[in-house]
């Protein structure tokens, strides 16, 4: 994006947060304490075993964390997809389609809000957590990977949303069936592939790529190996699954619209 | 400027029947033909559900036609619906681009980021909007809590930053009282006839197209019913002429060839006369009228516009029932 009108789209979006000062604080500091509620339950469940799917603790912490963050930066963005059935219902679609813009730009930077950072945020800590506690033989390449992993997740659970909520140009109420998908692979993410039966685990893995966001990076960190027998190298594909993602979402949103102009509303 | 050649559009609808779903095909534009030449300034009227919106999506390029030939300014929306977006500047009366909870100011500013609008120009364009418009006080204020006239004023100016030579308007004076709406038909004729540029309005505030539009299309079931000037629309449709005499003294109704008298008032000091425009002139009617009779006041009543698109729709709907 050669034009700098997205950054300054977003700004405007922010900018209308901000006059409410208080408010936002206050809001950042619930989503940091939503984040953490998740993180109990994982404790909680540690109480009782020592491994989950033969992943300590910190292990299982650490994927959870991955996983927040990319949830968190793709909700950031993709969350506003949400509101899609209201644009296409309100007539609101048909304003973006009016401007020299694409529409699923215009559509992500719509309703950025910035107290979904606190997400982020808490998820951050808890991935310091994780790391200082898992023992990472770190090289270089582990680092690019600690980095890329969360940016990776991010641009997967984009992917999702978006492929997913583009069912609302054909069933404009198709936002809970949208939502399964989107928030449901959050909750997938979180866990250790190895603990879901195994049809579950296979379109995770392979459909949506959701295996992709937490578990494979955090084998390929940990050095462990994959439990279900996949290479060790595939830990380190993650950058490429979310690009190739991100052109599957491209292709479907761009079907989606067309769907939408030629028998639209 | 735009150039529209026997289009069409189809919607499927469905018909839900218990569980089973069946699907209608609806032509909401069946075969429409037109050519609009830059500068034009037209009205394109009929009832709800006529085809006059989808039409408009069509122009813009936010639907794709079934079938038919459109190009504006050259380009055919549907393919190149970005580079459309850069010439043309489209007002939905009932739906806003600009951004609910900022300033209106920001909004437009953000609008000149999107077009591309030099900072000299976009300098020179708003602030003539907002002089003609009296929108200078409201620049502050979000939009949200603008009223529907200065919201409808900020949404003209908005299509106007990046100086398009097509303004679209859906409806642009819907809900708004008369000084507002007056304010908006004097601006829009403003800009058509100083800066030139093309103006094509659905409306149905027919006041709108006797203010704004020397031409006037009238689409019903998807189809043109009638294209062109009002007067000849009018002439064409209703050839009859009303003349009203008020007399000095009560008295019968002056006995002219040709003229009909069609009702009297106040014990007739007042006459209602028609006459064929075709056959005879308001001035000739006069002379012979004046020499029979003493009059007080005389005035010739043309038949309001909607008169001329009632008349329009029932010939049309005669003509169904014919076939």
């Amino acid at each position: 994006m050669a034009d700098s009108i997205y950054p300054r789209l977003i700004g405007a979006r922010l900018r209308s947060q901000m006059s409410y000062r208080a408010s936002f604080a206050l809001d950042l500091v619930t989503q940091v304490l939503a984040q953490w509620i998740e993180l109990v339950v994982i404790l909680v469940l540690f109480g009782h075993v020592s491994a989950l799917g033969g992943f300590t603790k910190d292990e299982v912490l650490l994927m959870y964390a991955f996983a927040g963050i990319a949830f968190g930066i793709a909700d950031l963005f993709a969350g506003q997809l949400d509101n899609l059935p209201t644009y296409i219902r309100t007539g609101t679609f048909d304003v973006l389609l009016m401007r020299p813009l694409g529409t699923l730009p215009q559509i992500m930077v719509s309703d950025v809000r910035l107290r979904r950072v606190g997400r982020i945020i808490g998820a951050i800590a808890v991935m310091v957590y994780a790391l200082a506690h898992v023992g990472i033989g770190w090289t270089p390449a582990k680092v690019a990977l600690t980095i890329a992993t969360p940016l990776a997740g991010a641009v997967i659970f984009g992917a999702i949303w978006v492929v997913t909520c583009s069912v609302c140009f054909w069933i404009v109420e198709g936002r809970e069936f949208a939502n399964a998908f989107t928030y449901g692979s959050n909750a997938f993410t979180s866990y250790p592939v190895n603990v879901y039966s195994a049809p579950l685990r296979w379109v995770m893995a392979f459909i949506v790529p959701g295996a992709f966001v937490a578990y494979y990076p955090s084998l390929a960190l940990l050095g462990k190996q994959d439990p279900l027998g996949l290479p060790g190298w595939v830990g380190w594909t993650s950058p490429l699954v979310a690009a190739l993602a991100a052109v599957v979402a491209g292709f479907v949103w761009r079907f989606a619209v067309r769907h939408y102009r030629g028998t639209g509303s | 400027m735009i150039e529209v050649r026997e289009l069409r559009r189809e919607f499927k609808v469905a018909t839900s029947k218990g569980l089973r779903r069946n699907y209608r095909t609806v032509t909401a534009v069946d075969g429409v033909t037109f050519d609009v030449a830059a500068g034009e300034a037209v009205g394109y009227v009929g009832p709800n559900g006529a085809g006059k919106s989808t039409t408009i999506k069509m122009l813009t390029g936010i639907l794709v036609p079934t079938s038919g030939h459109v190009r504006v300014g050259d380009i055919d929306p549907s393919k190149q619906r970005r580079d459309l977006a850069k010439r043309i500047g489209v007002v939905f009366g009932q739906r806003s681009q600009l951004w609910w909870d900022l300033p209106l100011g920001d909004s437009f500013d953000l609008l000149r980021s999107i077009y591309r609008v030099s900072a000299e120009d976009y300098r020179r364009r708003l602030d003539e909007c907002v002089e003609l418009l009296g929108l200078q006080e409201f620049l502050i204020t979000p939009v949200r809590q603008l009223s529907l006239g200065q919201r409808m004023r900020g949404e003209i100016t908005a299509a106007l930053l990046h100086a398009p030579e097509l303004l679209v308007l859906d409806e642009p004076t819907i809900g708004l009282d008369l000084e507002s709406k007056e304010r908006l038909r004097e601006f829009l004729a403003d800009i058509n006839t100083r800066r030139g540029t093309t103006l094509l309005l659905t409306t149905h505030d027919l006041d709108d197209i006797e203010r704004l539009c020397p031409r006037l299309m009238v689409i019903d079931h998807g189809r043109v019913l009638a294209d062109g000037p009002l007067e000849e629309l009018r002439a064409e449709v209703t050839p009859d002429r009303e003349l009203v005499i008020d007399l000095r003294e009560p008295g019968p109704a002056p006995d002219v060839p040709g003229v009909t008298a069609v009702r009297s008032e106040a014990n007739g000091l007042r006459h209602h006369l028609t006459f064929r425009r075709a056959e005879t002139t308001a001035a000739q009617l006069i002379t012979q009228v004046v020499r029979q009779v003493e009059v007080h006041d005389l005035a010739v009543v043309e038949p309001e516009i909607d008169d001329v698109i009632r008349k329009l729709y029932q010939r049309e709907l005669d003509q169904d029932i014919r076939r």
